[in-house]
């Protein structure tokens, strides 16, 4: 086939919609209704407590830092601070986004708003593409999360682990948001009825980020932005990390999310970083689930799915030379062997768009 | 309109829904936590899943799908994505049925 095109606006998302695709019926493990009632059951006390020792960690390393500028022995302080601020604020943003992780609205909305700033994103525009992103994961020209596009730009997937091309993303567009509402490209997938929010939205962000800057010219120092802005660039490694194996390497163009979602078991706090959000097959075939019930999810399907990757290096041991291989055949991606207690894959679960050549999988 | 037989009281537990098909249209059957029931039209209105599969909180049904909220009371939607509200139906609860008026 010939090179995909991401556009919202071009021939793959043309064709995707034509031939049915974006609205096919999902492949979804079967759970009992009184077993996904207990775990889709929502509590304030997992979330409250994680948030009190996300935020509290925060305030104490920043102070810490504070006091110790601009002294070397700061920089250990800044480098946890900015993991929590630029890393950890991408899963609060995910999670309660979805309404999942607290029970009571305005906790989730509360959360949401901090996050969403914090991960450079608007927050009335980020709700609508993650919506869309949970409709139609990675169909080509439809998706608007797709983190990395084929053939992968690696150049760019490195500096990213920096924050640079999200950064550099970030500014013009939200500038563009506060002057004239969402782009183009938003408007596809943000209702009319939310354009004056994603405006309204975009100048509450961008006049704190001036403030910060504003600060850090009057002190002259860079100390302000140490603690708002920069940090989304110096501490986003881990979410980069761990956000690129959720989809990495796999699958397109398929309404399995065995297919084109990974699973990966990882350490305690990785987890608590990323609030569960490894177990990413479950939490795309079930995202009412809250991220506190994802493992017993698993527990539950697991036998349903392929088996979970054993660490963060194992998935990026998968991911890495798959992303290789693309840049010479974009067609091809890892297909993981189901266990035999599984069902299989149905060829009439991921159908390609008529018209593309059927990608090349692994053996 | 018609009066339909549902289900049985039963059939559905507290702060509970189950889907109901009747000719060509679905829908979705509530039993809220004071013991009372309520009918909705059965498909979300933002991308049209079945809102069976979804979590009644309260008086709230969440969809499965984008997690947007709606008073099934009302048929009023509370939480994006959902914008557009559900349509509901008049229910009667006679010796342990649940009849729903379909329009």
């Amino acid at each position: 086939m010939g090179k995909r095109d991401y556009s919202p606006f071009g021939a793959d998302a043309k064709r995707a919609v034509e031939t049915g695709l974006t609205a096919a019926e999902w492949y979804h493990t079967e759970v009992p209704r009184k077993v996904m009632k207990d775990l889709m059951a929502r509590s304030d006390g997992p979330a409250i407590r994680d948030t009190v020792v996300l935020y509290g960690c925060m305030i104490l390393l920043a102070g810490i830092g504070i006091a110790l500028w601009p002294l070397g022995w700061s920089a250990p302080f800044w480098l946890a601070y900015g993991v929590l601020y630029g890393s950890a604020s991408d899963s609060r943003w995910h999670e309660c986004g979805h309404g999942t992780a607290f029970r009571t609205p305005w906790m989730n909305n509360s959360v949401y708003q901090i996050a969403s700033f914090m991960i450079m994103r608007n927050p009335a525009t980020w709700r609508w593409s993650h919506a869309r992103h949970h409709s139609e994961t990675y169909l080509v020209g439809r998706d608007p999360e797709i983190a990395v596009m084929r053939p992968p730009e690696l150049a760019k997937v490195v500096l990213n682990f920096f924050g640079i091309i999200d950064v550099l993303r970030f500014f013009p567009v939200i500038l563009r948001n506060a002057l004239s509402g969402p782009t183009p490209e938003e408007k596809t997938f943000v209702p009319e009825s939310d354009w004056g929010r994603v405006q309204s939205m975009a100048i509450v962000h961008v006049a704190i980020h001036a403030a910060a800057l504003a600060l850090a010219v009057w002190m002259g120092s860079i100390l302000p932005l140490m603690v708002i802005g920069l940090p989304r660039m110096y501490g986003a490694w881990h979410h980069v990390m761990t956000g690129l194996l959720q989809h990495g390497g796999l699958a397109d163009n398929v309404i399995d999310h065995r297919l084109n979602s990974r699973t990966v078991l990882m350490n305690p706090i990785s987890r608590f970083i990323y609030w569960n959000m490894n177990y990413h097959v479950e939490h795309h075939m079930f995202p009412m689930v809250p991220y506190h019930a994802l493992p017993r999810l698993h527990e539950i399907i697991k036998d349903d799915l392929p088996p979970p990757n054993r660490s963060i290096a194992d998935g990026f041991r998968e991911m890495w030379p798959a992303f290789r291989r693309q840049l010479l055949n974009e067609d091809f991606f890892v297909k993981r062997d189901l266990p035999p207690t599984a069902k299989p894959y149905r060829e009439d679960f991921h159908q390609y768009v008529p018209g593309m050549s059927r990608p090349s999988a692994a053996e | 309109m018609p009066w339909i037989d549902a289900c049985a009281t039963d059939d559905i537990d507290e702060e509970d829904l189950i889907r109901f098909d009747h000719g060509s249209q679905t829908f979705a059957v509530y039993h809220s936590p004071e013991g009372e029931f309520f009918a909705t039209a059965g498909l979300c209105t933002h991308e049209e899943a079945h809102l069976c599969n979804g979590l009644v909180i309260g008086h709230l049904i969440e969809c499965p799908k984008h997690n947007g909220q709606f008073d099934y009371r009302t048929g009023e939607a509370k939480r994006t994505p959902a914008c557009v509200n559900l349509k509901t139906f008049p229910v009667k609860v006679e010796a342990g049925r649940v009849f729903i008026e379909v329009a």
